[in-house]
């Protein structure tokens, strides 16, 4: 609607283009109203659906998995179940024992390597920096099961290829343990170089002014600095570690007594619940819940506890 | 600096020291670039004699057999990128929903609580999502969700075979849980980067709110967002034991999406321990079309959320 | 009052035709507070703004003018907690609790943000636009008059006119915030809000944009927050003055035209403000 022919003033555009304005937002509005809270709806009700495999696998974990918890389940081995009684499997402490020596052995030599590895991406701008880089993250992305094809090569079946010899140690815990090390030393790497970057400059850089040498300030100063970023980087990794099956699938061989020696065969946590999983017996299959709940618990109490531990650590330094 | 007599701190002080220490950092990497570098290595090398055997064929032959020492892993290959689609095609909708309710509809004090829920989910070991896959989806996908597909579509492909229990709709549903956490998070991260400002510009002139999220948001975070889906796509292209849970390990071209299927990660995770020496060789040939393939999307899913970060100046 | 202390008046101030509050009335403010939480960031606000002038708030930080502000184009409905009472009218329009949605309300009342917000994924003119396509305009041809009028209105047209394809982060800085004065300008609100739309610039952009205001004020009603006591000098018809109480909630203190706030204001208050004892 124009404003008409007032004393021969024309139309003033603007005018009428805020009247047009109006009419097509009026008209539209409503629509435009009710598609909003329908989208945003459905992306809350996404979010629902996301939660809700968490609630059902947690759900299943505690119903199934919590009535296995017994002092057997922690202290005796497996027995084999009998026609008599195929019930009577015993418990799972040769998994539990052999989960503690592979990623503890693991972590044992992982840990340093990483640490340190970082600290030299964190120092360095060189090429060679930037490359290990690159391959710390290309490595990180690989699937585990690679490690796992790796180190029985390296160590299960030995090695005796150009003019070197590397005995072989067959299955053994220590072929698992070289797996997961393998597989915690990029996460590790990548993680402390972040921790590291994170200390300011300026502390990096006033050990230097006054002389000092550079592994005196990395040792003093640094790695103390960027220690609750560090702890929480390793325990993350060992989190991990933990509860990879793929990587130790078929280097640890088996065992059903408790075995203490990495040189021997393991059983192992992961492994463990992925064979019951898969067995025929009726009452191993319900034992892999119990397995899997006490897995579920110890990485859940690593993965709070690393974060409160650093949180505590970065209060305490105020 | 030899002409001076050394004192007691003098030994902090001299540059001899950091010959020393630059020694070990050198030393420890070079170590581990070493290790790379063999690991590469040995699994090419150990996939030799199998392409020496049987060459290009086996990405593109079709059926794979260590009886008749014929390795074709296309079917395998299709199983893989088969389950990582389904994976994908619920995950990303889910998950950048997810996202946005977590930035835009969440209040504050849900929005950290929400958050760490869904990364719990990361926490959660792949065997035991295998283990939830086999024992309870797979009985609630052979009673109830299959046949209620084939009822729904009329056994019209894909959905027609019997079910099974296990399949690759269960597998690739299984992916969808994994893969979830991190697209989840990962897109968070890169739709509350987008300033809030904008977002206020938007609503002045007049925007609703999902047109916000639309048009502003949603295009503000894409980088991130497609780095987050490259990254999942990259980890559901290599997940081994779940996948090996629920899929039945089947090396042939599975018809419809209740069949048995089979994927690289799987194949060579199962078939390793009895495997003849050719067929071990056959499976590390695998190992390195798994290798180059999760290297190179995980490359670019990297470059994409870093680039996302850098531009918003976090990084 | 003693002429020593009397302000010295730049001769750029704007030319006052006479008391603005004669004139027609575009918004008025009755009993207006706003709280968040419960604890009170503006009280008391009662004033009328001019239609077609250039009403600028002013006073220290923390006095409440942005908050105020802000209620105008509901943007505090996204805060938790947020309550605006009393009425704040738009022509007959009770803007909250006159049954208008928020959304329409905003193409009524336009917003310029203190640093230059432009999408950085769209281009100029889909910048310009973008509040035209949210309201369900897509005709090219009324697309493109709008855009090219805004533009000129935003004295951006020539140096735009033949990039408007080009990202708006290609802009400088003075030009992105004239761009979002565009993108406001082109859903031909009534009135343009302005959240110290300067502050982030260099002097020659600011004084770009303070002449733009002599001419945009024929088209839109102005509100500016300013914190820059010559600005507000120069470009305003009107002035309120707003203090921060000694509960820690702002409060008008005085309404006044610009000549007569910066002259001889009515509140000794006013006058501490003016000569710098505040600020």
């Amino acid at each position: 609607m124009t404003m008409g022919v007032i004393e021969g003033i024309p139309p003033d555009p603007i005018l009428e283009r805020r009247e047009m304005v109006q009419r097509v937002a009026r008209k539209t509005l409503d629509r435009r109203i009710l598609i909003s809270r329908g989208m945003v709806g459905l992306c809350g009700v996404a979010l629902l659906l996301a939660l809700v495999p968490l609630f059902a696998i947690l759900y299943s974990l505690l119903q199934k998995g919590i009535r296995w918890w017994n002092l057997d389940f922690f202290t005796k081995v497996p027995q084999f179940p009998s026609l008599i009684d195929p019930n009577a499997i015993g418990g799972v402490s040769n998994a539990i024992i052999g989960s503690l020596v592979i990623d503890g052995i693991a972590a044992l030599f992982a840990i340093p390597i990483g640490i340190v590895a970082g600290l030299f991406l964190a120092e360095s701008s060189s090429k060679f920096s930037s490359m290990l880089r690159t391959t710390a993250e290309i490595m990180t992305g690989l699937p585990s099961i690679l490690l796992g094809i790796f180190a029985y090569q390296m160590i299960v079946i030995g090695f005796d290829e150009w003019g070197v010899k590397l005995p072989g140690i067959g299955f053994s815990g220590i072929a698992g343990s070289f797996a997961i090390g393998v597989l915690m030393i990029p996460v590790i790497m990548k993680a402390s170089e972040t921790a590291l970057r994170g200390v300011p400059a300026p502390i990096r850089e006033a050990g230097l002014a006054l002389g000092a040498r550079r592994s005196v300030i990395a040792r003093k100063v640094v790695i103390p600095t960027a220690l609750p970023g560090l702890i929480t980087a390793v325990l993350l990794a060992f989190s991990r570690a933990v509860g990879e099956t793929a990587p130790i699938l078929w280097v640890i061989g088996a065992s059903n007594i408790v075995e203490w020696s990495p040189r021997k065969e393991m059983a192992s946590m992961p492994l463990q619940i992925f064979q019951s999983a898969t067995s025929p017996y009726v009452a191993l299959r319900e034992e892999a819940w119990g397995i899997a709940l006490f897995l579920v618990f110890v990485v859940l109490v690593i993965n709070l506890g690393s974060r409160l531990f650093a949180a505590w650590l970065q209060r305490e330094r105020r | 600096m030899s002409e001076l007599p050394l004192t007691e701190n003098a030994k902090h002080f001299s540059v001899k020291g950091d010959s020393a220490h630059w020694g070990v950092l050198y030393g420890v990497s070079g170590l581990f670039a070493l290790i790379c570098a063999v690991f590469i290595l040995s699994i090419v090398a150990s996939s030799i004699p199998a392409w020496r055997h049987s060459g290009l064929s086996i990405i593109y032959g079709r059926v794979w057999s260590q009886g008749t020492d014929s390795f074709g892993a296309l079917p395998i290959i299709s199983g893989t990128l088969a389950t990582t689609a389904i994976a994908l095609f619920f995950a990303i909708p889910i998950g950048v929903g997810s996202a946005l309710a977590i930035v835009h509809v969440l209040p504050g004090r849900l929005r950290i609580l929400l958050s760490s829920l869904v990364e719990l989910l990361a926490a959660v070991p792949s065997v035991v999502y295998g283990l939830w896959g086999l024992l309870v989806l797979a009985p609630w996908f052979e009673h109830t969700v299959e046949p209620g597909l084939a009822g729904i579509t009329g056994s019209r492909f894909p959905f027609q075979a019997p079910p099974e229990g296990v399949s690759l709709l269960l597998a690739g549903s299984v992916l969808f849980v994994m893969i979830l956490p991190m697209i989840v998070a990962l897109s968070r991260d890169a739709i509350a980067i987008v300033p809030h400002e904008q977002f206020e510009g938007a609503l002045s002139v007049g925007a609703t709110k999902w047109q916000v999220l639309r048009k502003v948001v949603l295009p503000g975070a894409r980088t991130g967002i497609v780095g987050a889906i490259t990254l999942a796509t990259a980890r559901a292209l290599g997940e081994t034991v779940a996948v090996a849970m629920v899929i039945g390990l089947n090396p042939l071209f599975p018809p419809s999406l209740f069949s048995t299927a089979s994927t690289l990660a799987s194949t060579i995770a199962l078939q390793f321990q009895d495997a003849t020496p050719l067929q071990v060789a056959a499976l590390g040939a695998l190992a390195v079309i798994l290798m180059t393939l999760t290297a190179i999307v995980n490359w670019f899913g990297r470059r994409l959320v870093r680039g996302s970060a850098f531009r918003a100046g976090v990084i | 009052m003693d002429p020593s202390t009397m302000i010295r008046v730049s001769t750029e101030m704007s030319d006052q035709e006479g008391d603005p509050r004669l004139g027609p009335i575009s918004m008025r403010f009755e009993d207006v507070s706003v709280t968040f939480h419960g604890r009170t960031a503006i009280r008391d606000v009662a004033f009328e703004v001019p239609k077609n002038k250039v009403t600028s708030l002013i006073g220290p930080s923390g006095s409440g003018k942005t908050t105020l502000l802000r209620a105008i184009n509901r943007l505090h409905d996204l805060t938790k907690g947020a309550v605006v009472s009393g009425s704040i009218r738009l022509g007959d329009t009770d803007i909250y609790k006159g049954g208008i949605p928020a959304t329409l309300l905003r193409t009524r009342v336009g917003m310029v943000f203190q640093r230059p917000n432009p999408f950085p994924t769209m281009s100029i003119f889909d910048n310009v636009v973008s509040g035209l396509r949210f309201n369900g305009i897509r005709k090219k041809s009324v697309l493109e008059e709008a855009a090219e009028s805004a533009l000129v209105a935003a004295a951006l047209w020539d140096s735009v006119s033949n990039r408007l394809k080009a990202h708006a982060s290609t802009l400088s800085g003075g030009e992105q915030q004239r761009l979002c004065i565009a993108r406001a300008l082109a859903v031909e609100p009534e009135v343009l809000l302005m959240d110290e739309p300067t502050s982030s610039l260099d002097p020659i952009s600011m004084r770009l944009i303070e002449e733009l205001l002599g001419e945009l004020k024929s088209r839109v009603t102005i509100v500016i927050v300013t914190h820059n006591m010559q600005q507000a000098a120069r470009v305003s018809d009107l002035c309120a003055f707003f203090l921060m109480g000694n509960d820690r909630a702002g409060e008008q203190i005085e309404v006044a035209p610009t000549k007569k706030l910066f002259s001889e204001p009515d509140d000794p208050r006013t006058l501490d403000y003016i000569q710098g004892r505040f600020g």
